[in-house]
């Protein structure tokens, strides 16, 4: 083996030429080693790939002749970005490839930035300066972001865009839930431009709770909130009995009395339960407040609290209280102030009391609470963070109570603590987390929710836009939320619109609700005597929608003083409301208006003229328009509706003139006098047709 | 020597194989109980949804026998192209005969086909395909605007929160999933009907010019959406992914 070994030596390094001849090849093939790797590396595989995919393709010229081989690199100095993944994503820009499906030859979908604009890893994440597939998608040691998985894409659209977007439903959705959760209640949220995240829910005060309800009701909520309602905010604490029992004994120790929040009425609470429905009814109580309906589906609004089963939670004189005046007991609520009257109020009341579930309390029997159960109850209610969300008399809203999630989406992997078995990304954290959040530790304070697997894809997409890049973006590129208004109206008429809370449902100047009519230019549009009348005894203007204007039992005095604020301050500029008369409009213009309106333009599609013949009912009935409507208005919105009210659906018909002229002259001579009702004529219609398609 | 390889070879390819299998037996569960003839869909099918995203509703399948009858504790397993997940995959169908599953799309736009399947007495597999369609990002713009602006004339299903004006208008629209009709217009047919209304196309006016409100991108991307929930397909609707 020795002699073997010896010889082979003697061969090789024999004499020094031989000995030289040996080196320099070794050194050449180690030589190589480089150009052989290369050769053999991924990319190049995809790009011969790419050859052979298009090969048989009618273009096959254009697209190989739009091939660049070799290592192919998105450079954007200013955003960071080193990208090479268009070396295998090679037809990302060809938009004939949209029916190819293997990857990476697709080309990318259509969206409103160009690759070369942003390059890829500011959406997708993941490694751009990679040259193999693993390091460019997937979480190696050096490199903590892989790509982002599809479902959370919209994540990246919110770096920049910090205001809703059309294009990003989810991540919109997530954002508003962040808000009307309460989850910024307890994680502060500040946002790239400094402001921080705040929360649109209202939870109750609880310094007065014992005017209110009982501590029975408030222990089955404490261990419960969902069973008492199912669309409650209130997230399930899980506490135990005792616990519960404790929280409760503290809240009622704890509560102060409201003066005059509790009354008893002259009249008798009514068993009525037929008039109590149709107040609830005329009062569009449903346009806010849920309720469960023999079939087990919730009717109605949510800006109120659910009412399926209010009687169980209620006292009944406290829930007089609020129905005479909701601003006694909590000044800022969205309720409006209805002036109901005493009988009203029997009735409605007596209604609502009805709405009881005798399984809810009927298992609940407290003994009376000692003094250390309320001094338990105290430490409890400050350990789990309670005034963070709520008011309560003596205890102090904890700051930072939970962890701050401003970049929750640039957390490094490596601080996480997984579950087993759950794949190691954030994306994933995030999700379990908010999916059952004391999985991770049974001693963890955050609450159980219930929220969708939509509605946790959605929060999980909008908690990723919360990450590092948001905040080191050239200023150039955010785009930021417009800032939100705190417009309210001034003096005696601004006292009486907060008191009925107007802008629970309507918006006025870019503040408040959006389930009614936007009043911003109300002056310009509509006459002075239809206002006053309309306030007086709200009719049906669109036929189609369920949520509608309540009535109010407004003194003549109120209305005058609303309706003439109204008049004089909510004026559009462009707008000259005395620029065209009311009425006297030529014969021949009018019959023009009306073969424009039936013919050319066929508005009789969306809005009814003749309740007769007319069906259309997306717009609002117009059979009385020349006494609701200034002409000047008319003609400004026949010429450019989106001009008057942005994001309103009527088509801007880029009219002539003339058109709009004749148009406003037909519409002005339309005064309501022949057909008394003819709204109440379409509802039925609009009924009969919900009913059957249902 | 020779043989030693061999052992080592023989080896490393039961390794290699058993590492590779990602069915291993354990998970499956309890076993079936009953076997059907047949897997029919009860609700679930032609959803759409952004890609990535979960379905709006689950999957519902049922399993029947030969007769018609629904067969309780029958294993259903989900199948359909990489990136389509399934809660749960496979599982036993209920009492009455069901199982259901939530369902997220894969990553990009298109017609999904996915496969449930079971096996009959005999141990035949018997299968079901179920089509779902995954928007992209133009589809789903395209989509906000069908709610916004098209829908409440050319949906005639009303719901609650929105009633539906097709049925008082004299000549009906098309639903934007009549393939029938639609995929036989062009793109540009199409979009000059958006643009210039009705008459445009010599069609009636009821149906108006929406040139000067929505922008040409805002178009392009109906045109997108009306393309990927036609049915029967239309040409243009893009790739169809099926399990591979």
């Amino acid at each position: 083996m020795k002699r073997k070994l010896m010889s082979l030596w003697q061969k090789l390094f024999g004499d020094s030429v031989r000995a030289f001849g040996v080196v320099s090849l070794i050194f050449l093939a180690s030589m190589a080693v480089a150009p052989a790797k290369n050769f053999f590396s991924e990319w190049r595989h995809y790009q011969r790939g790419y050859l052979g995919v298009i090969r048989n393709r009618s273009e096959a010229n254009t697209l190989r002749r739009h091939l660049k081989s070799g290592i192919q690199q998105i450079w954007l100095p200013e955003l960071g970005v080193v990208d090479r993944c268009t070396s295998c994503h090679v037809g990302l820009k060809e938009t004939s490839l949209a029916d190819v499906s293997t990857q990476p030859y697709r080309m990318h979908p259509v969206i409103p930035h160009k690759p070369d604009q942003f390059g890829c890893t500011v959406c997708h994440r993941g490694q751009g300066a990679a040259t193999t597939v693993e390091e460019a998608h997937n979480s190696t040691l050096a490199w903590e972001q892989p790509i982002v998985p599809a479902k959370y894409i919209e994540s990246s659209c919110g770096e920049c865009h910090q205001s809703a977007l059309p294009g990003t439903p989810q991540l919109n959705q997530g954002r508003t839930l962040l808000s009307r959760e309460g989850c910024v209640h307890c994680h502060t949220v500040k946002l790239p431009d400094g402001s921080a995240m705040k929360a649109t829910d209202d939870p109750p005060s609880l310094s007065h709770i014992a005017d209110k309800t009982s501590r029975e009701w408030i222990f089955a909520w404490l261990k419960d909130p969902q069973a008492y309602a199912a669309t409650a905010t209130m997230p399930n604490f899980k506490l135990s009995d005792d616990d519960a029992r404790d929280i409760s004994a503290f809240l009622i120790a704890n509560s102060t009395p409201v003066p005059g929040d509790s009354l008893t009425l002259s009249a008798k609470a009514s068993g009525d339960a037929t008039a109590g429905a149709s107040l609830y009814g005329e009062s569009f109580c449903a346009s806010c407040h849920a309720v469960q309906n023999a079939a087990g589906n919730l009717v109605g609004g949510d800006i109120g609290p659910e009412l399926t089963r209010a009687g169980s939670k209620l006292k009944p004189e406290w829930l007089q209280g609020w129905l005479k005046n909701p601003r006694v007991y909590d000044p800022a609520t969205p309720m409006s102030h209805y002036r109901f009257t005493d009988v009203q109020i029997a009735t409605l009341s007596g209604f609502l009391m009805a709405k009881a579930d005798s399984e809810l309390l009927g298992k609940v029997h407290l003994d009376p609470a000692t003094p250390e159960q309320i001094a338990h109850g105290k430490r409890l209610v400050s350990d789990y963070g309670c005034a963070s969300c709520h008011e309560i008399a003596g205890v102090k809203r904890p700051d930072n109570f939970a962890p701050e999630l401003s970049r929750i989406g640039s957390k490094p992997v490596t601080q996480l603590i997984f579950l087993p078995g759950m794949p190691h990304t954030l994306p994933d954290y995030i999700a379990s987390k908010i999916r059952q959040p004391r999985a991770f530790s049974p001693g963890l304070k955050m609450p159980q929710y219930t929220f969708t697997p939509a509605q946790v894809d959605a929060l999980t997409t909008a908690l990723l836009s919360l990450n590092d890049r948001s905040y080191t973006l050239p200023p150039s590129l955010a785009v930021r939320a417009k800032p939100e208004s705190d417009y309210q109206p001034a003096g005696k008429a601004g006292k009486l619109m907060s008191d009925l809370a107007c802008f629970s449902c309507h918006r006025i100047n870019g503040h408040g609700g959006d389930m009614a009519p936007d009043l911003t230019w109300e002056g310009s549009s509509v006459q002075r005597e239809w206002l006053g009348q309309f306030l007086k005894n709200p009719g049906t203007l669109r036929p189609a929608l369920i949520r509608r204007m309540p009535r109010f039992n407004f003194t003549d005095s109120e209305i005058n003083e609303l309706a003439d604020y109204m008049m004089t301050v909510y004026q559009n500029p462009g707008v000259d409301r005395d620029a065209m008369p009311l009425s006297g409009y030529p014969q021949g213009q009018i019959e023009l208006g009306k073969q424009l309106f039936y013919g050319k333009y066929a508005c009789q599609g969306c809005h009814i003229v003749d309740s007769k013949a007319d069906k259309g009912y997306i717009g609002p009935t117009l059979t009385q328009v020349g006494s609701r409507l200034t002409a000047a208005w008319i003609y400004q919105w026949m010429k450019n509706p989106q001009a008057l009210r942005p994001g309103t659906i009527e088509p801007n018909r880029a009219m002539s003139d003339e058109d709009a002229r004749a148009l406003t002259a037909f519409l002005m001579s339309q005064k309501g006098a022949k057909s008394p009702h003819p709204a109440k004529a379409a509802r039925s219609r609009a009924t009969k047709q919900e009913v059957a398609s249902r | 020597m020779n043989r030693m390889a061999a052992v080592l070879m023989i080896f490393s390819v039961a390794l290699v194989s058993s590492s590779c299998s990602r069915k291993p037996s354990s998970t499956a569960g309890p076993g079936p109980t009953g076997f059907g003839a047949a897997i029919v869909e009860s609700s679930g099918g032609k959803q759409f949804a952004q890609t990535g995203a979960l379905l709006p509703q689950p999957v519902v399948v049922q399993v029947n026998d030969a007769q018609g009858t629904a067969v309780p504790g029958a294993l259903v397993e989900f199948a359909a192209a990489p990136g389509v997940t399934f809660d749960p995959p496979r599982g036993l169908t209920d009492a009455s005969g069901q199982l259901t599953t939530n369902v997220s799309l894969g990553g990009m736009a298109g017609r999904y086909l996915i496969t449930a399947s079971t096996f009959d007495k005999t141990h035949k597999k018997v299968e079901l395909k179920i089509e779902e369609i995954a928007l992209g990002y133009q589809q789903a713009l395209g989509r906000h605007l069908n709610e916004q602006y098209c829908e409440r004339c050319h949906n005639p299903e009303s719901t609650v929160e929105r009633v539906s004006n097709y049925d008082n208008l004299e000549i009906k629209p098309h639903p934007f999933t009549e393939g029938d009709t639609l995929n036989k217009m062009s793109d540009a047919d199409v979009t000059a009907i958006i643009t210039h209304g009705g008459p445009a196309l010599n069609k009636s006016a009821l149906m108006p010019a929406w040139g000067n409100t929505l922008s040409k991108a805002d178009i392009q991307a109906l045109i997108a959406y009306i393309r990927a929930v036609s049915d029967p397909p239309s040409r243009s609707a893009g790739a169809v992914y099926t399990r591979n």
